[in-house]
């Protein structure tokens, strides 16, 4: 006997796992070498911006081994853009990133040329023979560069501002005007970067004879990246298959249309040969997308009680040398999630995206929220410091209530694109957050010197946008041994999709999991129309699309079922999946059925965001003589609607925080004023190891279900990124309390709290 | 020119160029690709692998330096037929997610417990912070990594450097 509906909510283990373990994934570069395979490796741009004079290509394509060396004179006078996936305004345009550079450069790490050997090592071998003539430039580094515009990345386009996008709500101008109490502060995040344990790598392969291209290494968005490809090498879209591999990470950069998305097909199709590419670390660091470089000079009005008026300000964000696929999502998300989960009813804040010589900008798992958490809620406890208000009242005092649902956001210009907030108990989250962390009894430690450290606490509010539309596509299939096959348009990037897909559709269906024969997602031959996996879509849209063919795959089956056993579909019942019983209890086995090929597709359409929502409060340590800082310990709570499995959303939830808190304590992507990469090494770039944040703990709940998806699912994995700036920072000052230290920029490295410290004492001596 | 060693109880024989690392070689020669390269300059420890029985980064290990040598890697610490003691630990504490970084978590792992399989959460966290995984934040790894520990205690039975088939 089985319940219905008893895997959704289980702590199923994955079936993923059992490849991973034994090594048996199959990564891009784990694929069997083709014959007359060439290698591709990429010269690249050391110079942040500047003319090209010449590529002189000649010794390179004289050495012994190397086939081919394609530069932008390759491709005609057609060289093709890197598109905007997601805003795609046609301002973005003038600003778009040519495949290879084409008469400038304008970023370290920019392709100029691509070599094409019989091994990878020639082929790296002939990087070095390769004569790039570059006219220095003088680099643009920093927005305050950008803005100057003495040096113009777009001399035709006359300016380095690509966009400036504005939040509004209410009247900010006049809440401002009649309010009792204004503070004005500038904080500023720094840039980083998802950086996935899996560099990037492509396969590709062009069949002349039948004028088909298969691209291996796709990742997250494989649809839309087909039909870029297919418009910018002149074929059609059905010409093109992208498959999936297993993906070793993705954190919203993996996946993204990068140049060498062209790159490898054309060198493909121009050699007739298949030619693979693997990308080294160094690379990825330049050349993926980067994130997080953000400014913001922000302005609260309050009531001397406590109630927040209105929230006005300008930001600024680096977004590098070009606009390229889902670039303007994190300014984007700076302008509208600047008020995070708070009841702020007039709200201006503009942002203004700067180019600099930098790599281009794309998304990091919750773009545009790590930076306003950080900006926001060290604000909120600079506000309740200055009031004598109590932290935690004053925020629960300025929470968006549970019947205030759903909540309007500020309205984002130039779209005019409207968002609320859809459901939820934001008190609820705090007042476990604080239980959890035992607040009461941790907040008399504040500020406290304890054996040379002092103690400090902090909590902070986040919310977590999910289910981006317009649409996501499954098809169900009942093989001829009575299992089914589930096809979907989502992507897998390592979060256990195919284990949480077939919980679903095993209940959808009213079978056990082991009649799902496996979830399939790899390839854009599997489903007529995909949208992928982002925004953390993948649950609520794929999803509810697994619900919608099941609910018509049992119709199709019902129909075959009453054929067979003279009745009307109507009058079917189908018992366990495995049967369909008509009246008086004739019944036939699926399995005898299936010959007649029954499948069917489904598809969940949306134009609204889930919102997942919680709270994290840390308890740290800092030694003021070294700047380090001990995490004694972290608790995150958030309710992200219906859980499918229990065990993967805790997984991602502590995973997030650990990424959130290498955002706020380390990793930084460093660039000198030459617009040089300083940070181009694993041994530079520091991200989180084993032994640096051991002392954490992540609660999950679904106590409120979204309202708007069958499924009541909303989106998760982002929310242990998003608070972790801000309250670290706020639990840093709040143990510094004494010194007067007051963090406005973000990583708080141990280099950074000493000057701090150094820079207060030397303040109050000096009083 | 000509390397010779023993790869998962199997000898082998391969003709290298003298600067190919220890990681192509296993994965482009011998189709060992359970060993992932993620740096390539020794930080991440992806490509970690047992030689001789220690745990060491093959992206920093020239092939020809394994002339004679004795390698595990994560496919020597696996079976057909079920997960070994150690994986199933992973599985049931959720330690991996996109698992690209596992296969050196275990070959890590599992040098570790075959030497000291009385670690401390302390020495699990010392040791495997030379592996990188941007997933789990660690947690779970530290937590089934502890849990295995009673796999490798000498009375559960021989230990050889196959690992613990099942």
């Amino acid at each position: 006997m089985r319940t219905v509906n008893s895997l959704i909510g289980s702590p199923i283990e994955r079936f993923e796992d059992l490849r991973f373990l034994r090594g048996r994934g199959e990564y891009v570069d784990d694929l069997a070498a083709r014959n007359d395979m060439l290698h591709a490796a990429i010269l690249r741009s050391s110079v942040a911006h500047g003319r090209i004079r010449s590529i002189d290509v000649a010794a390179a394509r004289a050495l012994p081994g190397v086939h081919n060396v394609i530069t932008a004179k390759d491709m005609g006078n057609r060289v093709p853009r890197v598109p905007m996936r997601l805003q795609p305004l046609p301002e973005f345009e003038r600003f778009g990133q040519p495949v290879i550079a084409e008469n400038k450069v304008r970023y370290v790490g920019e392709a100029l040329a691509v070599v094409l050997a019989g091994t990878a090592g020639i082929a790296e071998d002939a990087l070095g023979l390769i004569e790039a003539d570059i006219e220095p430039l003088p680099a643009v580094a920093d927005r305050h560069a950008s803005a100057a515009e003495a040096s113009l990345l777009f001399e035709e386009v006359g300016s380095n501002l690509a966009m400036r996008f504005r939040a509004l709500r209410g009247d900010a101008s006049a809440a401002f005007a009649g309010a009792p109490y204004i503070r004005r502060e500038r904080f500023r995040t720094q840039r980083h970067m998802a950086l996935p344990m899996e560099p990037r790598g492509l396969l590709a392969e062009w069949d002349a004879a039948r004028g088909r291209l298969t691209v291996y290494g796709g990742a997250k968005v494989l649809f839309f990246n087909r039909r870029t490809l297919a418009k910018q090498m002149g074929l059609p879209e059905s010409a093109i298959e992208i498959v999936e591999n297993d993906v070793g990470g993705g954190f919203g950069a993996r996946g993204e249309f990068y140049p060498e998305d062209f790159l490898i097909p054309f060198a493909a199709r121009l050699t007739g040969r298949p030619v693979k590419w693997t990308e080294d670390r160094r690379e990825h660091l330049m050349c993926v997308n980067h994130a997080r470089e953000a400014e913001c000079d922000v302005e609260i009005a309050c009531t001397r009680e406590g109630t927040i008026l209105g929230l006005r300000g300008h930001a600024y964000v680096d977004v590098g040398a070009y606009m390229r696929t889902n670039g303007a999502v994190g300014a984007r998300n700076v302008a509208q999630f600047m008020s995070g989960p708070y009841r702020i009813p007039n709200i201006d804040i503009d942002v203004a995206l700067q180019l600099t010589n930098k790599t281009p900008v794309g998304t990091y798992r919750g773009p545009g929220r790590f930076e306003t958490d950080f900006f926001r809620e060290r604000l909120l406890d600079m506000v309740a410091q200055d009031l004598g208000l109590d932290r935690v009242e004053f925020r629960r005092r300025n929470l968006v209530s549970q019947r205030e649902m759903p909540y309007q956001l500020a309205t984002i210009t130039p779209f005019e694109s409207k968002d609320e907030l859809d459901s939820g108990d934001y008190h609820a989250t705090l007042d476990r957050c604080l239980h959890e962390i035992k607040w009461s009894d941790k907040s008399k430690l504040a500020g406290k010197l304890i054996d040379g450290r002092y103690h400090g606490v902090a909590v902070g509010c986040f919310i977590e946008g999910g289910a981006a539309g317009p649409k996501e596509s499954a098809r169900i299939v009942l093989e001829l041994d009575g299992r089914y096959s589930v096809y979907v348009g989502s992507s897998a990037i390592g979060q256990g999709l195919e284990t949480v897909f077939a919980q679903i559709a095993a209940d959808a269906l009213e079978v056990t999991i082991d009649h799902i024969r496996g979830v399939f997602h790899g390839s854009t031959s599997y489903v007529g129309d995909g949208y992928g996996a982002y925004h953390s879509r993948s649950v609520v849209m794929g999803g509810s699309a697994i619900l919608d063919a099941a609910t018509k795959l049992r119709e199709a089956i019902r129909t075959q079922a009453a054929q067979r056993l003279a009745c009307q579909p109507s009058e079917v019942e189908i018992v366990d999946g495995v049967k369909a019983v008509g009246p008086g209890g004739k019944s036939i086995g699926l399995n005898s059925i299936s010959d007649a090929g029954i499948s069917a597709d489904g598809a969940f359409l949306n134009k609204k965001h889930t919102y997942t929502y919680g709270t994290h409060a840390a308890h740290v340590a800092v030694d003021p003589k070294i700047g380090h800082v001990e995490l004694l310990d972290y608790v995150l709570v958030e309710d992200c609607g219906r859980i499918i499995n229990p065990m993967t959303v805790h997984g991602q939830a502590i995973g997030s925080l650990v990424q959130g808190l290498g955002g706020a304590m380390m990793e930084h992507l460093v660039y000198d004023q030459e617009g040089q990469l300083l940070t181009g090494s694993l041994a530079d770039y520091l991200i989180p190891t084993a032994s640096d944040f051991p002392n954490l703990r992540a609660i999950v709940f679904g106590n409120h279900p979204s309202p708007i998806n069958p499924l009541g699912a909303k989106g998760a994995g982002e929310g242990g990124i998003i608070a972790a700036g801000g309250v670290m920072a706020n639990a840093v000052a709040n143990a510094l309390s004494a010194l007067g230290v007051e963090p406005r920029e973000l990583p708080l490295t141990p280099t950074r709290i000493w000057e701090l410290v150094q820079a207060a004492s030397s303040n109050k001596q000096s009083v | 020119m000509p390397v010779k060693f023993r790869v998962n109880g199997r000898q082998v024989e391969v003709d290298v160029e003298p600067r190919l690392t220890l990681a192509d070689c296993l994965r482009h020669h011998l189709r060992l690709t359970g060993t992932h390269v993620g740096c390539e300059h020794g930080v991440c420890g992806a490509c970690t692998v047992i030689v001789d029985g220690a745990a060491v980064r093959s992206c920093l290990m020239l092939a020809v330096q394994a002339d004679g040598a004795e390698i595990v890697t994560v496919e020597g610490l696996s079976s057909d037929a079920e997960l070994t003691p150690l994986q199933k630990s992973f599985r049931k504490h959720h330690a991996l997610q996109c698992g690209f970084c596992t296969p050196g978590m275990i070959t890590t792992a599992h040098a570790l417990l075959s030497e000291e399989p009385d670690c401390d959460a302390a020495r699990v966290r010392e040791v495997l912070s030379g592996n990188l995984c941007r997933c789990t934040g660690y947690i779970p790894i530290v937590e089934a990594v502890l849990d295995a520990r009673a796999a490798y205690q000498p009375k559960a039975g021989t230990r050889d450097r196959g690992g613990d088939r099942a």
